[in-house]
C-alpha cells in the first residue's frame, strides 16, 4: 500500500497520546485506539501508528496489521467529498456497476483513488442497510437513492 | 393522537427527518402540538414504500411521504378528519387504496416477533419499551426463575442461534453456565456484514432495549455480570440509540449493581467492528473485540469454555436476543408452537433484488419461498421472468423456481443447497446473469478472506480466475471440472465458516444453472446479456430510422451515421454501456 510522508507536529503527538490515555494505554484497546485517530485525522498515516505503538507499547508491525487488516481503516486521505458506491446484492442486482462505472469515467479515477484537486474520492462500501433505494450512493453523509447512471453527472454538479 | 415516523435508515435517507421537523413545525403553527405526539420508530419493514407515516389510533397507513405532503396532512387529517387518498398505498391489482397495513399483501402473512416493537415505539424512550411488557421478561427471570430454570425455558422454546447457524441457544447457554470462572462474558455480535442485510441494524434501531433485556437475561443465566455488543462502527444511528437505551436503563437500575434488589449485577459496553466479514465467526469476533486482527483460531476450546479473555463467553446475534424476551412473556410453548418441528419461531429475512416490495419481513419458520417472494414481496419487478432466489448471501446459494414450495427453515434450506444465513433474501429476474452472480460472491470472499488458512485464502482467488475466465469467453469444459474440485477442496479444508462456505454459490449455481455455464463456455453467449466481454451492440438497418438519438447518446462517440440515415456502430470502440439502446425508441439497436 503506498502511503503519504507526513511529519506529526508536536500538537498532533500530543492529541494520539491524549487518545491512547483516554483508553488507560491498553493494547486491548488498539480498535477503539485507531477508531478514534482516524476520527480526528481522517486517515491513519505510518507516523500516526507508529506514535500509538508507542505510547500502546505494542509492536508497529502489530499495529500496521490491525489497520490493514479492517476495511474502515486508511492509510490514504479521502477527497473533500468521499464517494461510496454500494455494491451489496441489493445493488448490484439493480446495476450498482454502471453506476460505479460512470463515476469513474466522469472522475477518470479507480475505486480508492482520490481526484487530482483532492475534491473527490471513490470508494465502494458493502452495505447502507437502504436496499428499497438501491441502487445506493453516499457522498459523505448524504444518501442518493435509486441512482442511473445518468444521474450521476446531475450529482455531482451538486458539489461543483 | 399520535404520529408515527419511520425512522429506519431507508427513509431517513429519504428525508423522514425533515417531514418529522416539518409536521411538528405545522402542529405548532395550528397549536396542535400538545394534542398530537410525533414520534420517530424504528423501522416499519415497507422500505420500498418508504418514507412512511403512520397515525394512531385509526392505523392510517401513509407511503411515500414527502416533506411538501406534511401541510396537506396535517390540515387534511389530523385538522377535519378525513383521510390524504393520494398517500394511502394502492393495492397492485384492485388500484384501490388501503389505509391499514393489516389489509396489505406485504403484512398479511407476517407474524412479528423479533420485530414486535420496530414501528410502534420511540426508541429513545425506555417507558414505551416498558409499556409494552418491557423488563419484564427480566423481573421474572431474576424473581421467580433459577438460572437453570430460566435456561430450561429458552431450551424448551426450541430457539436457535439466528446469526446463520442455528446452534440452539438454551444449550449454548447451558454449557457456558458449566463452566466455573471469576468473570464470565455476554456478547452480542451487532458486526452485520452480508451485503444486502439490514436485519440486526433494524431491530437494534428500532428496539434495542429488547436486546439490552435479553443479554441481562443471558448474564443471569450463565452468571455472567459483563456484556459486550460488538457492532459495526459503519452504523451510527444503531449505535447512538443502543448509547441511549443503554444509558436510560442504567437509569432506570435495570442495568447496573443488584438489579430490581436481586444482588445479581450487570453491565454492558460496546466494541466496535471495523469492517470485517470474517468476524461475523466467533472466535474471530472475539478476537477482534480484543483488538487484534480477526482472524478465526480452531475450535474447541469453544467460547463456551475460553472465549473473550480466556473467560467462558455466549455469543449471540441481535436477532437471536431480540426473540429471548418474548418467550418468558408469552411461554416457550407459545413459541414452539410457531414453526416447523426443528425449527421454531419466525425469521427476519431483508427481502430485496428484483421484487416488488423491498423490505424487512418476519415470517414464521416453514412459510414458503413461494409465499415470501409472491404474496410478501409482491412478485418481480416490472413483470419480469423469476429466476432464482439468493439467501444465506456469500456462504449461502440460489435457489430456482424448483425449490418455490420448500418451506423456509434451517434444514430445508441446507438440503436444497443453500442456508439460512442471517437473513440476506436477493430475488433475481431473467436479467441476471448466474455465473456473475457467482463471481460478484466470489469477489466479496477474496476480499474478505482474512489470509489465515491457504485453501480460503489461495483457493478463492483461483476459483474467481476461473469465473473470470468463463466470464470474458475464454472457459474451457476443463474449467468447469476444476471449479467444483476446487470447491470441494476449499470447504473440506478451510479452517472456519467462511472458507467452507465459500465455493456454496459457485456448487449452487452449477448445479442448478449448468446451461448458463456451458452458454459461456461452449456457444460464448451470455443468456442473460449482463457479461459484458460476451455482447456485440448491433443496428438493425430495417428498424433505424436515422433520428440521431443512439449517436448523440454515446459517451465514447463509437456511433457514426448521417441524420436519416441507417447508424452504424464500431465494435472496437464500444464500451458496451447500453446507452444507446435504452434511446432507441425504435427498437433498432439489439444485443447479439
Amino acid at each position: 500500500m503506498s502511503s503519504i510522508k507526513v511529519e506529526l507536529k508536536q500538537c498532533e503527538i500530543d492529541k494520539i497520546k491524549e487518545i491512547c490515555q483516554s483508553f488507560n494505554n491498553e493494547p486491548g484497546e488498539l480498535i477503539n485506539v485507531l477508531h478514534k485517530a482516524q476520527g480526528h485525522f481522517g486517515y491513519l498515516p505510518a507516523e500516526v501508528q507508529e506514535e500509538i505503538a508507542l505510547e500502546l507499547k505494542i509492536s508497529v508491525a502489530k499495529v500496521y496489521g490491525v489497520v490493514t487488516f479492517y476495511s474502515f481503516f486508511t492509510m490514504l486521505p479521502k477527497g473533500l467529498h468521499p464517494i461510496s458506491i454500494c455494491t451489496g446484492t441489493a445493488c448490484y442486482v439493480r446495476g450498482a456497476e454502471k453506476v460505479l462505472d460512470e463515476f469513474k469515467r466522469i472522475l477518470n479515477i479507480q475505486v480508492g483513488d482520490t481526484t487530482k484537486d483532492g475534491r473527490f474520492s471513490l470508494s465502494c462500501l458493502r452495505c447502507v442497510g437502504a436496499c428499497g433505494l438501491a441502487p445506493v450512493v453516499m457522498i459523505g453523509e448524504k444518501v442518493y437513492g435509486r441512482v442511473s447512471p445518468d444521474g450521476v453527472k446531475d450529482i455531482l454538479n451538486e458539489y461543483s | 393522537m399520535h404520529l408515527l415516523v419511520c425512522g429506519g435508515t431507508g427513509c431517513k435517507s429519504s428525508a423522514s427527518d425533515t417531514i418529522v421537523e416539518n409536521l411538528k413545525a405545522e402542529l405548532e403553527h395550528n397549536s396542535l402540538e400538545d394534542d398530537v405526539q410525533v414520534i420517530m420508530t424504528g423501522c416499519f419493514g415497507f422500505c420500498e414504500q418508504g418514507p412512511v407515516v403512520k397515525v394512531m389510533p385509526d392505523n392510517t397507513f401513509y407511503v411515500r411521504v414527502t416533506p411538501g405532503d406534511v401541510k396537506e396532512l396535517v390540515a387534511e387529517h389530523i385538522i377535519k378528519g378525513r383521510k390524504v387518498r393520494r398517500l394511502l398505498y394502492e393495492n397492485p391489482e384492485t388500484k384501490e387504496p388501503v389505509s391499514d397495513s393489516k389489509h396489505m399483501g406485504f403484512y398479511r402473512k407476517q407474524i412479528r416477533v423479533a420485530l414486535r416493537n420496530c414501528g410502534f415505539i420511540n426508541p429513545e424512550n425506555i417507558d414505551e419499551y416498558i409499556a409494552r411488557d418491557g423488563y419484564s421478561a427480566l423481573a421474572k427471570a431474576l424473581g421467580e426463575l433459577s438460572p437453570q430454570q430460566a435456561i430450561d425455558i429458552i431450551k424448551k422454546s426450541g430457539l436457535r442461534g439466528r446469526g446463520g447457524g442455528g446452534f440452539p441457544t438454551g444449550i449454548k447457554w447451558e454449557l457456558t453456565s458449566k463452566f466455573e470462572a471469576d468473570q464470565k462474558y455476554v456478547v452480542c455480535n451487532a458486526d452485520e456484514g452480508d451485503p444486502g442485510a439490514f436485519m440486526d441494524r433494524s431491530v437494534l434501531e428500532g428496539d434495542p432495549h429488547s436486546v439490552i433485556e435479553a443479554m441481562a437475561i443471558c448474564g443471569y443465566c450463565i452468571g455472567a455480570s459483563k456484556g459486550l455488543v460488538y457492532i459495526r462502527a459503519e452504523y451510527p444511528l444503531a449505535i447512538e440509540r443502543l448509547k441511549i437505551a443503554i444509558k436510560q436503563a442504567q437509569e432506570y437500575g435495570l442495568l447496573g449493581l443488584d438489579i430490581l434488589g436481586s444482588k445479581f449485577s450487570f453491565d454492558i459496553s460496546l466494541r466496535y467492528g471495523a469492517g470485517a466479514f470474517v468476524c461475523g465467526e466467533e472466535t474471530a469476533l472475539i478476537h477482534s473485540m480484543e483488538g487484534h486482527r480477526g482472524e478465526p483460531t480452531v475450535k474447541p476450546p469453544f467460547p463456551a469454555e475460553s472465549g473473550y479473555m480466556k473467560k467462558p463467553t455466549v455469543v449471540n446475534n441481535v436477532e437471536t436476543y431480540a426473540n429471548v424476551p418474548v418467550i418468558f412473556n408469552k411461554g416457550a410453548d407459545w413459541f414452539a408452537s410457531i414453526g416447523t418441528e426443528k425449527s421454531k419461531g419466525t425469521k427476519v429475512f431483508a427481502l430485496a433484488g428484483k421484487i416488488n416490495n423491498v423490505g424487512l419481513i418476519e415470517v414464521p419458520m416453514g412459510t414458503s419461498l413461494k409465499e415470501v417472494i409472491f404474496e410478501i414481496g409482491g412478485g418481480i419487478k416490472n413483470n419480469k421472468e423469476f429466476k432464482a432466489v439468493q439467501t444465506g448471501g456469500p456462504s449461502g446459494g440460489c435457489l430456482t423456481s424448483k425449490h418455490l414450495d420448500t418451506p423456509i427453515d434451517y434444514d430445508n434450506l441446507i438440503a436444497s443447497g443453500s442456508m439460512m444465513g442471517s437473513g440476506g433474501m436477493i430475488v433475481m429476474d431473467e436479467d441476471d446473469c448466474m455465473v456473475a452472480m457467482a463471481r460478484y460472491y466470489l469477489d466479496f470472499t477474496v476480499d474478505e478472506s482474512c489470509g489465515k488458512c491457504s485453501p480460503c485464502r489461495i483457493g478463492t482467488m483461483r476459483l474467481k480466475e476461473i469465473l473470470d475466465k468463463i466470464i470474458k469467453g475464454d472457459g474451457t469444459m476443463e474449467d468447469i471440472d476444476r471449479l467444483r474440485n476446487l470447491s470441494s477442496v476449499i470447504k473440506d479444508s478451510s479452517l472456519c465458516g467462511l472458507g467452507q462456505t465459500a465455493p456454496n454459490p459457485v456448487l449452487s449455481t452449477l448445479d442448478n444453472f449448468m446451461n448458463e455455464y456451458l452458454a459461456h463456455v461452449k456457444d460464448k453467449k451470455c443468456p442473460a446479456g449482463r457479461c459484458k466481454s460476451l455482447m456485440i451492440y448491433k443496428v438493425i438497418p430495417e428498424n433505424c430510422v436515422g433520428c440521431t438519438a443512439c449517436a448523440r447518446n454515446c459517451p465514447v462517440n463509437a456511433i457514426s451515421g448521417e441524420r436519416k440515415q441507417t447508424h452504424f456502430i464500431d465494435t472496437s470502440i464500444c464500451i458496451k454501456c447500453g446507452a444507446c439502446i435504452e434511446r432507441c425508441k425504435f427498437n433498432a439497436i439489439v444485443i447479439n
